[in-house]
């Protein structure tokens, strides 16, 4: 397996970022497009390209350990685990499917599911898209995919106008652990401010992932 | 082919996507997803809003050596998971709850719990959450009863009415500790559903206050 050559930038904020010069050219300095983060997967599933992995750990290391650490992980054992997620995007990089998800989209289902492992100590159920049994999506499925991988740039535009309790209260959705779910559903059936601020973010977003580019 | 027409509503499917809920909620709602391609295109997009939220969060830098540890690992044997390829005939039993029961339905050793209806529990360790699969024999009725906490079923063969509809393979009722019902299984195939319960059903109807002494439940 060849090494690709790769080096390692030392940006403002204490990330350590290695890239393959070449190859991420749209991130040379001054230009303000973010690398194309699901090409660096694909690279890595397709080349064992370690320079491309080297740089999906520049970015996303720094954003798991931060992710991890606001749902209570100590430092040291977040960075273990950090470990553990980047170890599985170099192990499964060819099970990604830019069609149906962004790359920090799979990255974050894969961090979610480690955590739950490993902390919980539980195992995470996990849906396989290859099962026989597996109900078929109904309507041409391709059209739809494509159309919430266009719209991941207006959904981070969204993200940026919901009012801030809404967008507070969607952190601590995915960034707080909450109490076993099943306690939420017997005490969350009229449903209280909180829960409909919720909603109307969730909807919020919805509606842009579904309205035509 | 027929697609459900009960679901696990928006609260559920944000717990899965976030990955709040429990081991047993999330097989059951999981499950469901292989029945449901709908629910499916929503869990994507609520997983998508996660995505952004990983990309948005202020980062927190890793130790210097963190990626030279990392890249020493990179050739760790465990690369390469062997693909479980399913024989490609008709199963009743979706993943991921087949791969928790491990064996074929007709395998099942089925409890009997009372005439008609029979369980078998998995081996989940969520206490006080138990999961069951609970087999109710075609036209059985089961005991009219009502629960401690919240109860989830999903239906996985036949079909079954209550107070509230009927409910067939795929579909998912989420009923909280004031609903009191009376499941009673369709014609047909056996009903076989996938229970979660929170805590201890309790039976209401006139025999039935007397057999909460007798029924494991």
């Amino acid at each position: 397996m060849a090494f690709a050559p790769y080096r390692t930038v030392r940006l403002a904020e204490g990330e350590a970022l290695a890239f393959n010069a070449g190859m991420i050219e749209n991130s040379i300095p001054g230009d303000a497009r973010p690398p194309d983060w699901s090409r660096l997967v694909e690279a890595v599933a397709n080349e064992r390209d370690r320079a491309a992995f080297g740089a999906l750990f520049g970015h996303f290391a720094p954003r798991l350990k931060a992710y991890l650490m606001r749902l209570g992980t100590e430092p040291t054992a977040a960075e273990e685990l950090v470990q553990e997620v980047m170890l599985t995007v170099w192990r499964r990089a060819d099970t990604f499917d830019s069609q149906q998800a962004s790359a920090s989209t799979w990255i974050f289902t894969i961090a979610r599911n480690k955590r739950v492992d490993s902390l919980r100590r539980e195992r995470r159920p996990e849906i396989d898209l290859n099962d026989p049994a597996l109900v078929p999506d109904t309507e041409q499925p391709a059209d739809k995919k494509i159309e919430m991988f266009q719209t991941s740039n207006r959904l981070h535009q969204a993200l940026a106008t919901l009012p801030r309790e809404q967008a507070d209260l969607l952190q601590q959705a995915y960034f707080e652990e909450k109490p076993h779910s099943l306690i939420s559903v017997e005490r969350g059936i009229p449903l209280g401010t909180v829960k409909s601020r919720l909603r109307l973010a969730l909807d919020k977003l919805r509606k842009i992932m579904r309205e035509a580019p | 082919m027929t697609t459900p027409s009960h679901h696990p509503g928006e609260e559920l499917l944000l717990d899965y996507a976030d990955g709040s809920l429990s081991e047993p909620a999330a097989l059951a709602v999981a499950t469901h997803l292989a029945l449901c391609p709908e629910c499916r295109l929503q869990v994507a997009a609520l997983e998508a809003v996660g995505g952004l939220l990983l990309e948005e969060t202020a980062p927190v830098p890793v130790s210097v050596d963190c990626l030279s540890r990392l890249m020493a690992r990179l050739e760790e044997t465990g690369g390469a998971p062997p693909t479980h390829r399913s024989p490609a005939e008709a199963i009743l039993i979706p993943q991921p709850l087949r791969g928790y029961l491990g064996m074929p339905v007709a395998q099942i050793p089925w409890q009997p719990v009372l005439p008609g209806l029979d369980e078998y529990c998995l081996a989940i360790d969520a206490r006080p959450i138990k999961t069951r699969l609970i087999r109710l024999r075609a036209e059985a009725a089961a005991p009219r009863h009502t629960h401690d906490g919240a109860e989830i079923t999903l239906v996985l063969d036949g079909g079954f009415h209550d107070e509230f509809g009927h409910y067939r393979r795929g579909d998912m009722t989420i009923y909280g500790p004031e609903i009191e019902h009376r499941p009673t299984a369709e014609a047909g195939p056996d009903c076989l559903c996938l229970t979660v319960t929170e805590a201890p059903l309790r039976l209401t109807g006139p025999i039935g206050r007397w057999l909460n002494a007798l029924v494991r439940y």
